[in-house]
Parts: structure tokens; sequence; C-alpha cells
């Protein structure tokens, strides 16, 4: 199986390789992607035979770094993702081999990408997972960086590769204290000598940094809103549904495993607050921004963040000894996790599709698409009310159980801990809330109404293996929507893997089973299916019954204007609701204070002839206080390096110097002590 | 074995650490490659010494190489090039030589300070031999920055080359591979550094290396700063990203 695995790995890199001749045809291109999806499905394969058979096993590869050599392993946690990655992979490939990206750059970085993930998420020690990781960091920023010639391009893949070097300095001196205290790199010897005290706090904190800024929490975040749109968007679908779940992977991996399963209760803390305000403020954006890309990416903020905190709740469970409460938690972050990553894959293939076919990513550009091209319509619909959290599908059955686990947090009896808890329950309800307002608004926006431009208009439905490419995640989100109960049976080793081999997965059967005990609550995915069924022929019966004359189709309604003139054959566009009206009363309700969402009304005095004005705005307060400042700070150091670049031989000879007897004075007083 | 050899090898070490300090004080050009030939010539006894010594007899190999590259080409090279140049005049130094003096001493107390104890384990000769070559080393290293001559540079980083040698011929069962690999890296060097003496004769009718300075980054420099001053994610660039656009409208 490892074997196997490694052979993958080993495919996928000279995939890379053989991508460099072949990219710039459209033939060539659609190879290697086809080759890509062959690898995702033998992962998907892999995984699962792994979670069913149990691997235990570690593989160490011939190679490795100069003290050892590399090792792999797929246990419960490892397969699980590996799932998850080979299941988004295999989507996004599919779709990239309908329509290969314009730019031939991008492609050989593509398999690099994949192998990168698969290293990282099979990798059972140390180092090779930072080796994985990095891989992954630098290919994907190829990936952004394709399409270089656009200034917006370029900035954003530049902020991404300082996000990725931020991440990086997080990360391994986390793996570093970490293995400077167990005396190695493989999990086995990090697992056997867990943190205590500053030391625990400390690779806390990192591991918090470094995996939260390449997921995408509070506050790190604000690379995603502008990195996803500059990306292709296959590789888009794959960042938001493969690349930051592999993050929560380091993340899960570094924090309920490595560390051991002694840490206290308060561990859960940083991660809880971390995930309910990246929720909250995601969520909100997503109902203001006004181009696709951008909001799926801040639903995508939303969902990571809806994800730590289930993956703090179990962290804080597991400190108080709530064994089945913390399988409760972890459960659903484990869900949640293939969950988004299938539909979040699915809602960025279709913005793709959209893009191509009627030319904008802009909401106030697009409209009326559900006549043009009615299955991509179908498969976002899908799409949109798992990302809403509607049931039967699959972002309710994972939400669900997170607000289960959300709602006995006071079981802890701490009572610092239950208030907060109580607090995240009300922000995660608000920000599932906020999510279902945004993605109403993307659906009607995007595929309902008139269209609002002509080149909107000429929209066409895509082509066979696109909606292919749509459909199988489609299907896929109504299915695990369905099935909540198998695939968190299937998640048992995982979640044995995060909280001990006592854990048991909240699932019965096909029923998922909230909380313990009497309090135990009940969702059942296909009884409500058949009673939604039920519910549904009655409407209709009800509806013929009533009303016996055959449906007829009336011009769209047009608001209560009058009817546009015959010099407008879209309508007026003045007549239809835009992107920023719908957005209008969550901006002034919540959007003042949370993003400093600012309005100005210009209107002319009576008697002027100029056009009254409307102008709103936001920012994300991360952006000001984050991003800006460290930009300043980067140009400063900057300048300060500049002088470096005017010294003589002689004074850059120095300098080499002087840090060599300063490393030797070191030395020597070492020793001396 | 007696306490003689050790004494010899001691010798020979001190020797070289001596002709380093030698190398540093001396105020003319030719001077300074006479006392680089001595120092080769020193390098070849002790390497040879030390094949005697261990028994190896592939060390008088690399004795002498030592001797013929280090006490006779390169000397007899360098002194060539100084009559094409037509160099006869003083050394410049950037720090005087009573304070160049003093730091070579610093320098060859930390080098002291610092593999003494390291290399409490080994042989007595080893550690001192180390302790010898690391200041060789940082004295070569010392008169690369503290002249402002391009031959006394070149003196210097082959200075800094016999320091290792010294240290590897020190070492039982080093492999030859290893002193044949830096000789011929240091002719190579030396070639480059020939090369570029030349350059700059040809170019700036000196060999003072100052001259360069003034003519470090033209045009590449500027085009980079333009660069960056034109579309660089500018502290104040940042509200919704479309500035750097309006700027120019």
């Amino acid at each position: 199986m490892l074997t196997a695995l490694s052979l993958v790995i080993g495919a996928l890199l000279l995939l890379g390789l053989a991508a460099v001749p072949l990219a710039p045809r459209a033939a060539g291109a659609r190879l290697v992607h086809g080759g890509c999806v062959a690898a995702c499905v033998l992962l998907v394969v892999l995984a699962i035979w792994a979670l069913l058979a149990g691997g235990g096993a570690v593989l160490a590869l011939p190679f490795g770094p100069p003290w050892g050599r590399a090792l792999l392993a797929l246990d419960g946690l490892s397969a699980w993702f590996l799932l998850v990655l080979g299941v988004t992979g295999a989507i996004a490939s599919l779709y990239a081999m309908a329509r290969p990206p314009a730019r031939p750059g991008a492609v050989p970085p593509y398999p690099l990408f994949l192998a990168g993930m698969v290293l990282t998420v099979a990798a059972a020690d140390a180092f090779t997972l930072m080796f994985g990781f990095e891989v992954m960091s630098l290919a994907s920023w190829a990936l952004v960086a394709a399409d270089h010639a656009q200034a917006e391009n370029r900035r954003a893949a530049r902020l991404y590769l300082m996000m990725a070097a931020l991440s990086a300095a997080c990360l391994v001196p986390a793996f570093g204290l970490l293995a400077g205290h167990a005396g190695g790199f493989s999990f086995a010897a990090l697992r056997a000598a867990p943190p205590t005290g500053w030391l625990a706090g400390g690779v806390l904190l990192l591991g918090l940094l470094g995996a939260g800024s390449k997921a995408g929490l509070a506050p790190l975040h604000s690379w995603q809103p502008m990195v996803y749109p500059a990306a292709p968007s296959h590789v888009t679908a794959l960042m938001s549904g493969a690349m930051a779940k592999v993050a929560l992977y380091v993340l899960a991996r570094l924090l309920l495993d490595l560390c051991g399963p002694a840490q206290p209760l308060w561990w859960g803390v940083p991660l809880l607050v971390v995930g309910a305000v990246s929720a909250v403020l995601g969520a909100l954006r997503a109902t203001l921004e006004d181009d696709t890309k951008v909001l799926l990416a801040c639903s995508s903020i939303e969902n990571i963040g809806l994800i730590t905190i289930g993956l703090g709740l179990a962290l804080a469970f597991r400190g108080a000894d709530l064994g089945p409460l913390a399988a409760l938690a972890a459960g659903a972050a484990l869900l949640h996790i293939l969950n988004h990553g299938v539909f979040k894959t699915l809602l960025f293939l279709v913005a793709g599709s959209v893009l191509a076919s009627a030319g904008s990513r802009r909401l106030d550009r697009l409209g009326g698409l559900i006549h043009a091209m009615p299955v991509t319509a179908g498969c976002a619909l899908v799409g949109i009310a798992a990302a809403a959290a509607l049931p039967p599908l699959s972002g309710f059955a994972s939400e669900w159980l997170l607000l289960q686990a959300l709602l006995a947090g006071w079981r802890t009896g701490d009572i610092g801990f239950q208030v907060l808890a109580a607090a995240g329950t009300a922000l995660a309800a608000m920000a599932t809330a906020l999510a279902a307002a945004a993605m109403v608004r993307l659906f009607g926006l995007v595929f309902l109404g008139r269209p609002r431009t002509p080149r909107g208009a000429g929209a066409h439905e895509v082509g066979r293996l696109e909606r292919w490419a749509l459909l199988i995640p489609a299907g896929l989100t109504l299915l695990l929507g369905l099935l909540p109960g198998p695939m968190l049976a299937l998640a048992q080793p995982a979640l044995m893997a995060l909280l001990g081999p006592a854990a048991m997965a909240p699932a019965q059967g096909f029923a998922l089973l909230g909380g313990t005990g009497e309090a135990a609550a009940w969702y059942l995915p296909l009884a409500l299916l058949a009673a939604l069924a039920v519910a549904g022929l009655l409407v209709l019966l009800a509806v013929r019954a009533r009303s016996p004359l055959e449906t007829r189709r009336g011009p769209v309604w047009n608001g209560g204007f009058i009817n546009a003139p015959d010099y407008l054959p879209f309508g007026d566009p003045l007549s239809q609701p835009s992107a920023g009206g719908f957005a209008q009363p969550l901006r002034s309700m919540l959007g003042t204070s949370l993003l400093a969402a600012r309005q100005r009304v210009d209107m002319p005095r009576p008697g002027e002839t100029r056009a009254a004005g409307y102008t709103a705005s936001f920012a994300d307060p991360a952006f000001g206080w984050l991003v800006v400042p460290a930009a300043r700070l980067r140009d400063a150091v900057a300048k300060r390096c500049e002088t470096l670049r005017d010294f003589s031989v002689r004074r850059c000879l120095s300098l080499g110097f002087g840090t060599l007897l300063a490393l030797l004075a070191l030395l020597a007083w070492l020793e001396a002590h | 074995m007696g306490k003689l050899p050790y004494d010899i090898a001691h010798l020979l070490g001190g020797a070289m650490l001596l002709l380093s300090f030698v190398l540093l004080y001396q105020r003319r050009v030719q001077a300074v490659i006479n006392a680089f030939a001595v120092q080769g010539g020193v390098l070849a006894l002790a390497a040879a010494w030390q094949a005697n010594m261990q028994g190896v007899p592939e060390l008088y190999l690399t004795a002498l190489i030592a001797f013929v590259a280090k006490a006779v080409l390169i000397p007899l090279a360098l002194r060539a090039m100084l009559r094409r140049l037509d160099l006869h005049r003083a050394v410049e130094t950037a720090l005087g030589i009573g304070t160049s003096m003093m730091a070579g001493v610093a320098v060859v107390a930390l080098a002291i300070l610092v593999v003494l104890p390291i290399t409490a384990g080994a042989r007595a000769i080893a550690r001192e031999d180390l302790a010898l070559a690391l200041s060789v080393v940082l004295l070569g290293m010392l008169m690369m920055i503290t002249r402002r001559n391009a031959i006394s540079q070149v003196v210097g980083l082959m200075s800094l080359e016999n320091g290792l040698v010294l240290a590897a011929v020190g070492a039982a069962g080093m492999p030859l591979v290893v002193e044949l690999s830096t000789a011929a890296l240091v002719l190579v060097v030396f070639v480059v550094a020939g090369f570029f003496v030349f350059q700059i004769r040809e170019r700036f009718d000196s060999v003072d290396t100052a001259a360069l300075e003034s003519h470090r980054g033209e045009g590449a420099g500027d085009g980079w700063r333009g660069e960056g001053a034109g579309d660089g994610w500018r502290g104040d660039a940042g509200q919704d990203g479309q500035r750097g656009g309006a700027g120019q409208a």
C-alpha cells in the first residue's frame, strides 16, 4: 500500500517533469491532467483501503535528509485527508482536462502541487512533512503567478509567497521545538515525548500561526480573497478544497496527535476563538463581496473557521476527559473537511465555468444564466444549498454535528469555557446564517433574473467533459449528505488517531448521533429525505388540484418598474437589484462595526444638473492592521538592506569575517560555560 | 616516538603562523610575495615532516605540490605580473599596521580558545596543529580585508588556503584527493584573480579595487529600483488594490 503510494508520488513528480515539453499543446496539457485524474483516483482507492484495512506500517524510503531516511505512513488521519485530497484532486483535474489553463506555465506545477500535498499528508516524520508542505507552497505559488501579466496577479502572488514564508517560519520552529525535546524527527519519537509547560505553549502558538496562515484563519486570512481569483479555476478549487485542508491536517496532527493526549482544557480555547472569528468574518465578507471567486474565498474562510472550532472543541473536551463529546466534535470537523472539500471544489469550478462562458466574475455583470446554462445552474444549486447548510445536503450534516458539539460545551464544568462555548455557539450559528444569505445572493445574482450585460446574455452551456466535472461533485454532495453515518464510520480510524483507541464515531448506521446518553439528538438524513419527498409530492398534488390550467411562462418580473424601452433588449439595468443593493442591509447592520463599511450619498442640490452618486466601501480590518504595517516594515527593511548592496568588496568580506569571528567567540563562550 | 617529532611539527606550524604575521605587516608588494613564497616552502616542509612522522608516503606528494605551486610557481607568476604591471609601489593598507597586528593577535587567541577545548579528546599534535591552522586561516582572511591592493588580497586568499592544507596534513587519515583538489582549486582561483587584475589594469589603469566600486550596478541597478517603486506593495497601496492603476490614469 505504502509502496503504491510512494509510486504515485513519484509518478506525479515525473508527470510534472513531462509536462514541461507537453504543456504548450492543448492535447499535451490534457494528457498531463488526465494523468493527474488517474493518480487521484488511485489515491482515493488507497485511502479507502487504508481506512478499511488499517495501516500502521511505516515505510522508510531509501533516501531522505542527511541524518536519516524519509518515512511514509498511512494511519487513519492521513488516510482520511488523503481521501479528501484524492476526491477534490480528481474532480479539479477532470475539469482541467476539459478546460486546460490558458497559460502553458500553469501546467507543470500542477502535478507537483498534488505530489507535495500527498507527501505532506503521508509523511511520518517532521522533515518529510515540512518538505512536502514547502513543495506544495512553492508549486501553488507558481500556479498563482502563472498569469503574471496582470499587476494584480503579481501582487497576489507576492503576498502569497510572503504568507507561505511566514507559515514555514512558524511551522519549522514548532516542529523543531518538538523534535529538540524528543530527540528525533519521526512521529513515533515525537509522540513518545509530549511537550509540557512553556514548550507546549510555544508549539501551540507557532503551530496555530503557521498552519492557520496557510489554511486562512483570521487574522492571517487576507491573502485568500486576493490569491484565489488570481489562480486558474481548477487550481483555486484545489487550493480551497485540498490545500487548506492539508494545512488543517498539519494543525490536527501537530496539536491533537503529536503533542499527546494529556494537554489541558485551555488548549482548545485559542482554536475555538480563532475559528469563531474567522467564521463570522468570512461569512460577513461573503455577503458583501461582488466577485464570485472572492465571495467563495470568503466562504472558505468561514468553513475553515467552523472546522477549526470543531478541532478546538475536540481538544477541550479531551482535556476535560469527555471522550464521547471529543469524538463528536472531531467527527464534525472531519466530516466537514470532506463535505466542504467537495462542495467548495464544485462551486469554484462553477465559478470558472461561468467566467469562461459568461465572461465575468463580477456579480454585476452576470445574471439569468439558468436559461443559458441549465446543467451548470443545477450543479451550482446543489453546491450552494450545501454551502448554505440546507438539509438533506452534506453541509447540513456536518454543521449540525458541530452545533451539537458546541451546545454540549457546558458539560466541561469550567465556567470560563462554558461562557466561551456559548459565545462560540452564537457566532457559529450566525456565521452559518450569514453564509446562507451569501449563497442565496450568489445564486440569485448569477443565475436568476435577467442578464446584466450583452456578454452575459451570450453565455452557453459548457462542454460534455466539463459538465461531468460539475455533475460528479454535485452527485457526491448529494450522496455525502445522505450518507453521513457511513462516512463517519469510515472516518473511525482517523478519530482513533486523533483521540486515542477508545474514540467512537458519533454515528449509528445511517444516522448521526449528537450528544451522549439521554440528551442525544438524532439526525436521520434518509428519513428527512423521505419526509421532504412526501411533503414535496403533497404540495405538487395540491397545486395541481388547485390550478388545473397548464403552466405558462411569463416575462421576468421587473421589480415593479415600468417596462424598458425597445433599445434596452435586456431590460433596464437599473431596474434589477445589484450586488451592492443585495448587500446593503447586512452592510449597514453588521458591516459598519466589523468591516468599517462606509457609504456616501452625493445628492445634487435642487437645480443642479449633475447626476447623484452613491458610493459604498468596506475594508477588512486584518488588511489595515496587519498586511499594510507588515508591508511598510518590509519596505523599511529593504531600504536598509539597499545600503548593503553598495558595500565595497572589502566591507563585504569584513562582514563575513566578522560573522565568523562572532560565531567562534560564541563557541568559545559556550565551551567556557 | 620521542618528543622531538612533535616539537618539529609544532615548530613548522608556528613558523607558518609567524609568516602569516609577517604577511600582515609588509608594506611592499615585493616583500609580501617573498613572505608568501617562504610560507609555501614551510608548508611543504610541514607536509613532508608529517609524511615522515605518520609514515604516509602520499603526503610527500602533497609536500611536493605545495612546494612547486606555492613556493615557486605562484610567487614567480605574481612577480612576473608585478613586472608587467610595472608596480613597485607600497601596499595601501585599509587598517593601520599596528592595528592589524593587534587584531591578528586577538584572532589567534580566539582560535586557540575555540580549538583547544573542542578537541580535548584528540591527539595532542592534532589539537595544536588545528589551532595553528585555524589561526593561519583567520589571519589570511584578516589580510584580505585590511589590504586595498588586489595582489595582496590574492595573496591573503592563498595564505588562507595554506592554513587549510596545514590542517589537512595534520589530521591523520586524510585522503590525498582533498589536497589535490584544493591545490587545483587554488590554481583556478589564482588564474581568475590574475585575469581580474589584468582587467582592472586595462580598464582603470590601477590595481586598486576601490576603482571598481564606482562602477557597480550601473543600468541594471537603476532598472531594479524603478520596478520596485512601480508596482511594489507599497505600505499605503492597500485599500482595495486599485490604486496602482489609478495613479497612472
